[in-house]
C-alpha cells in the first residue's frame, strides 16, 4: 500500500487503507524525535514552504521541525508580512511562490475551501493545515496516532468530542476518521453549536448527544475542543461561567467514562474553561503526547507528498500522473 | 416595414392560441395572423420559421446589467446582446447600480442605453428605498414618469416590516410591483451557501432556508395588510412557495418567479468550492428542488427569471467566501426550461406563459407578452429539439461566471425579433429550417 495523491486536503476523501499507511509511516518517523541526532536525510534538497494566513505557533512549527528533521528547507511565511497587506490575492501569491518552485506548500487559511482553490491552480502538492470550520488532516492523524499508541487500535473504541462541533475542522476530521476505522463517534455541547442535524456528516458511527454526560458515558477517549471566545459575542453561548460550569471538562465526568479513558485536546487549552485544570495536568491527559506525535505525522505527510515513498509502478505512475495533472493551459516554445 | 413570419406554430397563452398561423408585423405592431393558404403581402419580407414554435417575445424580469458604474462586468448593450441571443426580447433591470438608480435620472440613461443598444427592450425596476439603503423611500412618481415598470431593493432585502410596509402602499399609490428579495438577514448573515447536509460537510456558513420563508411570509402579510401588488423574486425554497400558494387561496396579490439553476442543481454541486456555484439565493437541498418543481408545474409559480449577474473573472477567483454571490443566466435559462419541457414537468404553453404572457401581465406591460393585434411585433421563435453545448468562450456577456458551460442542452431560441426586427439569428438557423423542411417533406 503506498499514498499515491499528489495533496492532502482532507480527510472525508481518504480510504481507511490510506490512513494507516499514513499513521504507520508516521509510526516509523516517531523514533527520530527521540535520537540525539534529529535527522534524516530522506527530503535532503527540497523546500517546503508554510504558507499561513492565520495566526498559528504550534502547527507551523510542527510543520517547520517536520520538515527539518527530513533535511528539507523550511520557509515559513504568515500573512501579516506578506503582500496580502498590500491586496495581493491568494492566487498571486501562490503563483509566486509557485515560481520558486517549492515541493510543496502547507497552508492554513480561515477560508474554507482556499486549499482546494490553491491545488487547482498550483502545480506544488498541497497540504491542507486547517481551512476555515472545513478540515484539519494532519490534527486528526496525529490524534489517531495518540490514540493508536495507548488504545491500540481504534476499531470499537468509544470516543466522546465535546464543545463547539459546528466551527471545527478538528472535530470533522476526527470524525470522518475515527468512523473510517471503524470507531463509535458521540457528540454533544451547547445545543446552539452541535445542530442534531451533524449526525448526517457520515453514514454511520455518529450520533449526536443532547449533553456531555450521555456523550462521556463509557467513553475510552474523550477530546475536548477549544472554545472559541469569538462565539460568545456571537450569541452562541451566554457567558464563560456557564460555559465552564456546564459543558466544560471536569473530573467527576471521567467517573462515568470507560476505566483508562484518555484525554485529548488539540490546544492551545483554555485552563478551566473547556478543561479544568485537574484534568490537563493529569496522566489521562496526552496533551502533549499529540504534540509529539504532531511532528511525527507531519514528517510522514511531507515525505509521501514531497519526495519519496511515491508507488514507482505503472499503476502508481498513472495515478501520479492523473493526479499531478498541470493546469496551465499555455506551455513554453 | 412588414415581417410575416411563416410558418411556424404559434403558441399563445393570452389568447388560446395553439396553431399553425402565419403571424404578419407591420411598422413594429403585429398586425394580425394570416392563414398559411394566403399570400403573402408583396411588400412584406418572409421569416421562414418551418417547423419552428413562434412565442410572443420573451420578457426577463429580473437581470442584473451593470451600467452605471460597474461596466467592467457587464454593459447595458453587452445584456441586451446576451438577452437576445437567450430568446429574451425585454429585460427589466435591477436598480442595484452605481450609483443606484434611486431617481429619474439614472432611470432615463439606462432607458437611453438600452435604445442605443437596439437590441432587447430595457426597462430599469426603480429602487425602493434612496440608495436601497433601506431608510428613506426612493423617489417613486418620479422615476415613474421617467420610465421604471417596477420597484425593488433586490440585492438586499427591506430590513424591516415597517419600512416594507411604507414602501408598499407608497408603490400602491402609483400602481407599481413591489418586487422583493426574501431573505431575512439575520438568520442568513454570513452565509455563503444552502444550510444543510453540504455547508455542514464544506465547513461553509449556511442561510437557512427558514430566511426565506420568514420574509415570503411576511411580506404576503403585508399585502394583505395593504393591497399592494408583491412579486416575490428568486424563490427557492419550499416554505416560501407555500406562502405564496396560501395567499393566492386567499386571493392576495402575490406573484412570484423562480431562477433555472435553482431547479437545475442543488447545494451538492458546491462540494468542489466552485464559485460558480455560488449565487444568492443559494443552491438548495434536493427537496426543494423538488418543491420548485412542483411549483412550476402547478401554477404557484408564475414566473421564470433568471437573476443573471454578471462577475469579472478576478471576482470568481477569489476563495469562495470572499467571492460575489451570482452567475449570468440570459444565454441559458430557455435550454433549461426546455429541460422541464422534456421532463414533461411543463408543456409548450405553460412554457410561454411562464417566460411571456405571466412576466407581461405582472408587471404591466399591455401590450406584451401576446400575438394579439396591435401587440408590439416582440416575438422569440423556438426549436424545442435543437440539440446544442453552451460554450462560455462564445458568450455574448462580458462575464463568463456559469455553472452551466459545456453543458448539453435540447431546446433553444434561434431567433429574437424585436419590434419586427430581427436582432438574433442563430447561427446555424439555416441549418435548421433546411431540416425543418426535409423532414416536412418526408412527410414526418
Amino acid at each position: 500500500m503506498t499514498f499515491n495523491r499528489k495533496h492532502l486536503l482532507g480527510i472525508r476523501e481518504l480510504s481507511a487503507d490510506e490512513i494507516n499507511h499514513l499513521l504507520d509511516t508516521a509510526e516509523t518517523f516517531t523514533d527520530v524525535s527521540r535520537r540525539e541526532i534529529k535527522k534524516v536525510p530522506a527530503l535532503r534538497g527540497r523546500t517546503i514552504i508554510n504558507l499561513f494566513f492565520e495566526p498559528s505557533t504550534r502547527t507551523r512549527t510542527s510543520f517547520e521541525i517536520a520538515a527539518k528533521r527530513l533535511s528539507a528547507d523550511a520557509i515559513n511565511i504568515s500573512v501579516a508580512t506578506s503582500s496580502v497587506t498590500k491586496g495581493e490575492t491568494l492566487l498571486d501569491t501562490a503563483r509566486n511562490l509557485e515560481a520558486m518552485a517549492p515541493d510543496c506548500i502547507v497552508v492554513r487559511h480561515s477560508m474554507a475551501g482556499a486549499p482546494h482553490h490553491l491545488a487547482r491552480m498550483c502545480d506544488a502538492p498541497i497540504v491542507n493545515a486547517g481551512d476555515g470550520s472545513h478540515e484539519h488532516p494532519t490534527q486528526a492523524l496525529l490524534d489517531a496516532l495518540t490514540i493508536r499508541e495507548y488504545k491500540g487500535s481504534i476499531k470499537g473504541l468509544n470516543v466522546a468530542i465535546i464543545g463547539d462541533i459546528l466551527h471545527s475542522r478538528v472535530a470533522r476530521s476526527n470524525i470522518y476518521l475515527l468512523t473510517k476505522l471503524g470507531a463509535n463517534v458521540r457528540v454533544a455541547g451547547p445545543g446552539t453549536l452541535v445542530p442534531t442535524e451533524f449526525a448526517d456528516l457520515v453514514e454511520h458511527g455518529l450520533h449526536v448527544e443532547k449533553t456531555i454526560e450521555a456523550a462521556i458515558e463509557g467513553a475510552d477517549v474523550v477530546m475536548v475542543l477549544r472554545v472559541q471566545r469569538e462565539r460568545q459575542d456571537a450569541a452562541f453561548f451566554p457567558s464563560m461561567r456557564e460555559y465552564a460550569i456546564h459543558y466544560g471538562l471536569h473530573p467527576n465526568h471521567l467517573e462515568r467514562a470507560a476505566p483508562e479513558a484518555i484525554v485529548m485536546h488539540p490546544g492551545p487549552i483554555n485552563r478551566g474553561i473547556e478543561i479544568s485544570s485537574e484534568i490537563a495536568d493529569s496522566s489521562r491527559s496526552l496533551i502533549l503526547d499529540q504534540v509529539g506525535n504532531g511532528v511525527a505525522v507531519r514528517m510522514a505527510v511531507l515525505y509521501l507528498l514531497a519526495g519519496g515513498g511515491r508507488d514507482d509502478s505503472d499503476e502508481g505512475k498513472e495515478r501520479q500522473q492523473k493526479n499531478g495533472k498541470k493546469n496551465r493551459k499555455v506551455s513554453k516554445a | 416595414m412588414k415581417l410575416l413570419v411563416a410558418n411556424g406554430y404559434l403558441i399563445d397563452p393570452s389568447q388560446n392560441l395553439n396553431a399553425g398561423k402565419n403571424l404578419l408585423i407591420e411598422d413594429g405592431r403585429i398586425l394580425g395572423l394570416m392563414d398559411r393558404s394566403e399570400a403573402a403581402p408583396e411588400d412584406a419580407e418572409v421569416f421562414d420559421a418551418t417547423g419552428l414554435m413562434v412565442a410572443p417575445g420573451f420578457i426577463d424580469l429580473h437581470v442584473h446589467l451593470r451600467e452605471p458604474g460597474q461596466e467592467y462586468k457587464e454593459t447595458i448593450a453587452t445584456g441586451a446582446a446576451a438577452a437576445v441571443a437567450g430568446g429574451w426580447t425585454s429585460i427589466c433591470a435591477m436598480p442595484n447600480t452605481d450609483p443606484v438608480n434611486d431617481n429619474p435620472a439614472v432611470t432615463r440613461f439606462i432607458i437611453e442605453q438600452g435604445q442605443r443598444a437596439q437590441l432587447a427592450n430595457v426597462f430599469p425596476i426603480g429602487a425602493l428605498t434612496k440608495g436601497s439603503g433601506g431608510k428613506e423611500l426612493a423617489e417613486m412618481g418620479e422615476m415613474k414618469r421617467a420610465g421604471i415598470v417596477a420597484v425593488s431593493d433586490d440585492g438586499r432585502s427591506v430590513s424591516t416590516a415597517a419600512m416594507m410596509r411604507r414602501a408598499m402602499e407608497y408603490a400602491r399609490g402609483f400602481d407599481l410591483t413591489v418586487v422583493d428579495h426574501c431573505q431575512d438577514s439575520s438568520l442568513s448573515a454570513g452565509g455563503v451557501m444552502h444550510e444543510g447536509r453540504w455547508s455542514m460537510i464544506l465547513g461553509l456558513r449556511g442561510m437557512p432556508s427558514a430566511a426565506e420563508e420568514v420574509d415570503a411570509v411576511r411580506d404576503c402579510v403585508l399585502a394583505k395588510l395593504t393591497g399592494a401588488r408583491v412579486h416575490l423574486a428568486h424563490l427557492s425554497t419550499r416554505g416560501a412557495l407555500e406562502a405564496v400558494r396560501r395567499a393566492r387561496e386567499i386571493g392576495l396579490p402575490v406573484t412570484c418567479e423562480v431562477s433555472p439553476h435553482h431547479w437545475s442543481l442543488t447545494d451538492e454541486s458546491v462540494s468542489e468550492y466552485d464559485t460558480n456555484m455560488k449565487m444568492n439565493p443559494p443552491l438548495r437541498s434536493a427537496d426543494h428542488v423538488a418543491a420548485l418543481r412542483e411549483g412550476l408545474r402547478d401554477g404557484t409559480v408564475d414566473v421564470i427569471a433568471t437573476d443573471h449577474a454578471p462577475h469579472h473573472l478576478d471576482e470568481k477567483a477569489l476563495e469562495f467566501d470572499e467571492s460575489p454571490f451570482g452567475i449570468t443566466g440570459l444565454e441559458t435559462a430557455v435550454g433549461l426550461a426546455f429541460d422541464l419541457v422534456h421532463q414533461g414537468v411543463i408543456n409548450l404553453e405553460r412554457l410561454v406563459e411562464l417566460c411571456s404572457t405571466a412576466p407581461a401581465r405582472i408587471f404591466r406591460l399591455g401590450d406584451r407578452g401576446t400575438l394579439r393585434s396591435n401587440a408590439v411585433g416582440d416575438v422569440t421563435i423556438l426549436d424545442p429539439q435543437f440539440e446544442w453545448t453552451f460554450d462560455v468562450t462564445r458568450t455574448r456577456s462580458k462575464s463568463r461566471n456559469t455553472p452551466f458551460d459545456g453543458r448539453a442542452f435540447k431546446g433553444a431560441a434561434v431567433a429574437t425579433i424585436v419590434a419586427g426586427r430581427v436582432v438574433y439569428l442563430h447561427p446555424e438557423f439555416a441549418k435548421i429550417t433546411s431540416s425543418k423542411q426535409s423532414e416536412l417533406a418526408a412527410g414526418r
